[in-house]
């Protein structure tokens, strides 16, 4: 449906790729119809992308649509026995994959299409009509990136996704010379978002394989990109290899920015570097199908020149609730909080998911899911995001989260990234770790560090230690693996302690 | 009719085609072109004409309100009819996009 009706509209504008190369929407349908049959005649019930960024991507994802089969976008950058077993859980479905991953898939016996290959043919081959689904049927299944569990496949249906894009954008609102960078790979949830709500505006696609700094700043430029998507580990990589100087990016006006907490001076820095683009920040779950609160470029600038620090401070929140999306801070008793207190945020709302593949809704009656993440609503209705409830430390009966030390911590000028982490403790039940990766040439004290903390927050939340490190381990996606910083420095030969 | 959030329907006598956004809280008589819409799947029943009165055209992409503000319906396939609540047309919507976040 959404395909269609941008075909109908600008039939003739480029889709996906280069201004000069790139494939039409109308061409899009004709791929999509051709690729409906191809994916159908393997007589799979699923659909799974093992792949980069790249136009065969979005093609795969409306091809998928076209045949009436669920859509499953993999990580490829699991390791053979973890695929195999992700590949499992989908029983026999046919793989369109890159020619990286050709090997692995057959070694799993199943039916695989290289990517390009799967493109020129489908292109040739006998159109499909479109087949009718129920709008409950799932479209797409998206593994979590699993940084506090096991991945599991969230069930987002026709309704869902059709109820994000509808609420949230306007058709066909993009001017015809517009074009989006997407550089979260394909198995992030705003790797299909970002699908859906471009080619829903009218705004043409174009895809970054393997990012690094420099070639982001490179496409922009030749592409003449107008708004990009970028987690916060790029963002702070874009700032770096500019070095204070402003970008030659000068048809980017929009910026957004989400998948992780962003450091305020990395924002800081970026704002300075690209002072005519919006920022946007976006916050959402693979399980809400994408944003459900948006920081818009208006909040972003009345936020940095307002004098009243309620208002400054909502530079760190994520925004207000999309409409068609209802939010509640609920305790730990599940009753409502008031405004400002810290809770866990439950949300409602036409693209809410809330299901496990194999393991049913986790709605509760009324319809509300429970995000997992602690969070506070300002009496303006802006969103405050202090992280997983999970990463939660408990230090002498003390709730404590990571976020307000860390948040604290990034502004030391010897600090570049920080990361606070519970070990376990005889005395405390957790005792706060604060890994610091310092900054350029600057070689921090400890205790100068912890006593930073201590003039600013709470004397609980002061860092029983601090470690220091080169570097903290990320998902490709700039998750902060915590779990995996917990259990490496769990062996204390390898790092000094203070 | 009462309306449903994601409830498809077409009108029995062009091609227009919609979506609902937002049911809003009342009963509603959804007509397209001077005759009530009907589901996406249904057939149109036999020798119904368009209401020249109502046949101004919906707009591909577009959304609908009533006067109230309260109901939001997405044009999915633009025709010939308008959409009407009863012989009232509903009116076309002012787009206030969000920015593009993804």
């Amino acid at each position: 449906m959404l395909l269609d009706m941008a075909a109908t509209a600008f039939g003739d504008r480029v889709a996906l790729g280069g201004r000069g190369d790139g494939i039409t929407f109308e061409h899009l349908v004709r791929v999509s119809a051709g690729g409906a049959t191809l994916l159908r005649s393997s007589g799979a019930e699923r659909v799974a992308y093992l792949g980069g960024n790249s136009t065969a991507f979005p093609a795969v994802l409306f091809a998928a649509a076209t045949a009436g089969m669920p859509f499953v976008p993999l990580n490829y950058r699991l390791g053979e026995d973890q695929l195999d077993g992700l590949l499992g859980e989908l029983h026999g479905p046919v793989v369109v994959c890159d020619e990286a991953y050709q090997d692995v898939v057959a070694r799993s016996g199943l039916k695989v299409h290289r990517s390009e290959e799967w493109l020129a043919t489908a292109a040739l081959a006998e159109p499909s009509e479109p087949v009718e689904v129920d709008d409950e049927a799932p479209a797409v299944l998206l593994f979590t990136s699993g940084t506090t569990s096991k991945p599991k496949a969230v069930v987002l249906r026709h309704s869902n996704l059709v109820s994000y894009v509808l609420q949230t954008v306007e058709f066909g609102s993009a001017e015809p010379a517009e074009a989006a960078l997407t550089s979260v790979p394909p198995y992030h949830i705003a790797g299909v978002g970002t699908v859906l709500t471009n080619i829903y505006s009218g705004r043409r696609l174009v895809y970054l394989p393997n990012f690094s700094a420099g070639a982001w700043l490179r496409l922009v430029a030749a592409e003449q990109v107008t708004s990009a998507m970028v987690v916060p580990t790029m963002l702070a990589r874009i700032v770096e290899e500019l070095a204070g100087a402003r970008a030659a990016t000068p048809t980017l006006r929009s910026i957004a920015y989400g998948g992780a907490r962003m450091p305020r001076p990395v924002l800081e820095k970026a704002l300075a570097a690209f002072p005519d683009a919006g920022f946007v920040n976006a916050y959402g779950l693979t399980e809400t199908s994408s944003t459900i609160a948006i920081l818009s470029p208006d909040d972003h600038r009345t936020a940095l020149l307002s004098p009243d620090p309620a208002v400054a401070a909502r530079l760190s929140s994520a925004g207000r609730l999309v409409p068609g999306v209802e939010g509640e801070i609920r305790d730990s008793a599940g009753a409502p909080t008031g405004p400002g207190e810290v809770g866990e945020l439950w949300v409602r709302g036409g693209q809410i998911s809330g299901e496990y593949l194999g393991l049913g809704s986790v709605l509760d009656a009324d319809g509300w899911f429970p995000t997992r993440d602690r969070a506070c609503l300002d009496p303006g209705g802006y969103l405050f995001i202090e992280g997983r409830a999970d990463d939660t430390i408990i230090r002498g009966g003390e709730n404590i989260a990571p976020a307000e030390i860390e948040d604290v911590l990034i502004h030391h000028p010897a600090v570049k990234e920080v990361a606070v982490i519970g070990l376990p403790d005889i005395e405390w039940g957790e005792r706060l770790t604060a890994v610091v990766v310092p900054a350029a040439h600057a070689t921090p004290e400890p205790d100068d560090l912890r006593a930073w903390v201590r003039a600013r927050l709470r004397g609980s939340r002061t860092p029983d230690e601090v470690i220091f490190r080169d570097g903290l381990p990320y998902t490709p996606t700039g998750k902060l693996l915590r779990r995996q910083l917990v259990a490496e420095i769990g062996s204390p030969t390898t790092y000094e302690r203070t | 009719m009462r309306l449903k959030t994601g409830l498809r329907l077409r009108s029995q006598v062009c091609a227009t085609e919609v979506i609902v956004v937002r049911p809003g809280s009342s009963e509603i008589d959804l007509t397209c072109g001077g005759h009530p819409m009907i589901g996406s799947k249904e057939t149109p029943a036999d020798g119904l004409d368009l209401k020249p009165e109502l046949a101004s055209g919906t707009l591909l992409g577009k959304r609908y309100t009533d006067k109230d503000n309260e109901i939001e319906i997405l044009v999915t396939k633009a025709g010939a009819g308008s959409i009407a609540d009863g012989l009232a047309p509903l009116l076309l919507k002012e787009a206030k996009p969000l920015p593009s976040s993804d």
